[in-house]
């Protein structure tokens, strides 16, 4: 079966191209406006994993080796459609208009950091695994239904194949034709259980054949690739042809999370290797040295260029205001219930007010 | 109880867990442990560290992340025989498993009149105040108090931890042992070596008291001695302070015979009060010692809320000044 799947690429890990036809359509302009993308995303993360080491902000999921899976997807929407990340995807998020502050505040835990700015469609990140593909094809078929052509694109592991939630979210996303990209990140890991444990199929992929969708898989290091694919399924969706499974191979660098030690369960070299061989960065970096439009100084401008913006949205995140009682209180309903009412009086008469 | 000729271990809740489990899969080639990432890495708390090593992967299994299929294949390989003990991530993470615990496990022994019996630990960690990501801090134990055909069992030690989930994988019936997250680490007791139980259904009465009867379970266990100690230090009041262990079966005698002596009652909890499981404390102080009580009830629990992200979740857990509060209301009443 992974015959029928082969890992489609545009450039190969040396920066070569392969597919000269797809790279056509894209402009070495936005190919530097991916790695710029990408190159922040990762500065970003690096920087969030030192302030969890600091105590600044709480346990982090790091995402490092998943930006072209990410960034590639996310630049293929257009405003007005709809994004559900997981806890993984905030490359993804970052991309597609979520304010770098209110994305580190939800790492210091505070519920300002599932909140998009006002237009942008971003669900809270799904922390029950796969259960925002089913949210994904609801939003989508509520555009479907309101007669407009917005899709919705949601993100998920490997892991998260094996809940009943993906399989449902595909039976539904094909039975009603709904726009809705099926974007996977198969980083060869759940936590700790590799791949090959956590399913028998060798591709993520053909599990959408079960269910009579478009299906493909991709390398998820090849930013190009993955921006030419969403397209073209974004493409198919919103012209009403259906939702697409797409399988982007990748991998994560670090750890689960900062609260996980990867060394329990994996030879981390591989991760060193990688950073040299299938790297999504430095694979456009020789693809732009072949070009001869790759340029040093360029370089060193944008990364003082991101290291400022990094900087003041954590300024901005270390000045907030300290967390309000009243989120905590004044969300559940609309208007809280007697019950709660009589709570936060009780807890104000005993705390007094801070 | 602990006879003198046994030796003892100072030893972390999660390693009673742990020392509980490999007594177990020593004693019983039945036992058998299903869950995510319990495998070489020895689950995210290090549950069961060292038993993948020592036991072999046919009897400490990984699975896919499917709590449904973790829960469901238990009910089969119970039926059939095995001794499953359940390992669910996060508590917070079980409710894909719900249909299989609330339709199978609870009731398959009823429904075929004995036939077929279900005798399944489920095992999860649970509980706020460790800083963790969303969703995974709430307090449930209620929506397994009100499934008929489980037992729910929360230590909140070692020594109780270890007795009881020997006890509860021995029951014939599915258990469910909730694991309360602050306790992991939290506090050492001693734990002796080789096989004991802890009957479920029994509280342990962890200081005597005459003023009030306080009841708690859980990581409100360390929090509520530790309210009392300066309460009792400051005021002239004694306080009796029992950890319920067990939420389903309660235990009625230890329970109606502290009230009785004391006349008054407090039940701290971390779960919402609405549905909480100290109405069901209530109820059964109302059926049996109505007339002993010298002062309301009184109840300091989490909000009828979620339990909310890491920054505001001191807010959500019941402080000690409220247990304190609680107290002095009920003793000056
Ligand atoms: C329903 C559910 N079960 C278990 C977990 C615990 N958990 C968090 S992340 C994770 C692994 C997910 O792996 P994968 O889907 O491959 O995504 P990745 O973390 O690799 O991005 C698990 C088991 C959860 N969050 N939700
Ligand atoms: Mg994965």
């Amino acid at each position: 079966m992974i015959e029928d799947f082969p890992m489609q690429q545009i450039i190969n890990e040396d920066g070569e191209i392969v597919d000269a036809d797809a790279l056509n359509d894209i402009s070495t302009e936005k190919v530097k406006s991916f790695y710029y993308k990408m190159l922040c995303a990762r500065m970003l993360d690096k920087k969030c994993v030192n302030l969890q080491r600091q105590g600044k902000i709480g346990t982090y999921v790091p995402y490092e080796g998943q930006e072209a899976a990410q960034i590639g997807s996310a630049v293929a929407l257009e405003e007005g459609d709809w994004i559900f990340p997981t806890y993984r995807d905030h490359a993804a998020t970052l991309t597609f208009g979520h304010s770098m502050r209110n994305l580190l505040l939800n790492w210091r835990g505070r519920p300002e950091g599932n909140v998009p700015p006002e237009g942008v469609n971003i669900f809270p990140p799904g922390i029950p695994i796969a259960s925002q593909l089913l949210h994904a094809t609801g939003a989508a078929w509520a555009e479907k239904k309101h007669g407009s052509d917005r899709v919705s694109l949601v993100y998920f592991g490997d892991g998260a194949t094996s809940e009943g939630d993906f399989h449902e979210a595909l039976n539904f996303g094909s039975v009603f034709n709904i726009p809705t990209i099926f974007f996977n990140q198969n980083n060869g890991y759940a936590i700790s259980v590799p791949m090959e444990r956590q399913m028998k199929t060798k591709t993520i992929a053909q599990k959408g054949l079960a269910y009579d969708m478009d299906c493909l898989r991709i390398d998820g290091n090849d930013v190009l690739a993955v921006f030419a694919a969403t397209k073209a399924s974004v493409d198919r969706a919103r012209a009403n042809q259906g939702p697409t499974l797409i399988e982007a191979v990748t991998w994560r660098y670090g750890a689960h999370t900062t609260a996980d030690d990867a060394s329990k369960y994996r030879d981390q070299n591989e991760s060193e290797t990688r950073r040299e061989t299938t790297d999504p960065l430095l694979r456009v970096q020789r693809y732009l040295q072949t070009q001869n439009t790759w340029n040093e100084d360029w370089l060193k401008t944008i990364e003082e260029e991101i290291t400022d913006e990094i900087e003041t949205a954590i300024a901005e995140m270390e000045a907030y205001p300290e967390p309000d009682l009243r989120q905590l209180f004044d969300y559940v309903y609309d208007r809280p219930t007697w019950t709660i009412q009589e709570q936060v009086n009780q807890h104000l008469a005993v705390q007094g007010e801070e | 109880m602990v006879s003198p000729a046994v030796n003892t271990k100072k030893m972390t809740m999660i390693e009673g867990v742990r020392n509980a489990m490999d007594e177990m899969l020593k004693e019983n080639e039945d036992v058998i442990i299903l869950g995510e990432d319990i495998g070489v890495n020895g689950g995210v708390f290090r549950a069961t560290e060292g038993l993948h090593e020592k036991y072999g992967e046919d009897r400490i299994i990984d699975t896919p992340i499917s709590e449904s299929g973790i829960i469901g294949n238990s009910i089969g390989l119970a039926a059939n025989g095995f001794r499953p003990i359940a390992e669910i991530q996060f508590l917070g993470f079980i409710y894909p498993g719900f249909n299989q615990l609330m339709t199978h496990a609870t009731r398959l022994r009823q429904r075929s009149l004995g036939r077929f019996t279900v005798p399944v630990v489920v095992r999860a960690p649970y509980g706020a105040g460790v800083k963790a990501p969303e969703i995974h801090s709430d307090s449930v134990e209620s929506l397994f108090t009100h499934m008929p055909g489980i037992k729910v069992v929360v230590p909140s030690n070692a020594y109780d931890a270890k007795g009881l989930l020997i006890a509860s994988i021995d029951d014939p019936d599915p258990v469910m042992f909730l694991e309360p997250l602050r306790c992991y680490r939290s506090n050492r007791t001693e734990v002796p070596d080789g096989k004991y139980t802890i009957d479920i259904g029994r509280a342990s009465v962890l200081k005597q008291g005459d003023d009030i009867s306080v009841f708690t379970w859980g990581a409100m266990v360390m929090d509520t001695m530790k309210a009392i100690e300066t309460l009792e230090e400051e005021q002239n009041m004694s306080c009796e302070v029992i950890d319920l262990r067990t939420l389903y079966p309660l235990d009625k005698e230890t329970i109606s015979a502290s009230v009785q002596k004391t006349g008054r009652a407090a039940i701290i909890h971390e779960a919402p009060a609405t549905g909480g499981v100290s109405n069901d404390v209530i109820s059964l102080i109302n059926d049996t010692s109505f007339l002993y009580l010298r002062a309301p009830i009184q109840r300091v629990t989490g909000f009828d809320t979620p339990v909310p992200v890491y920054s505001l979740e001191q807010e959500y857990l019941p402080s000690a000044a409220k247990i304190q509060a609680a107290i002095v209301n009920a003793v000056n009443f």
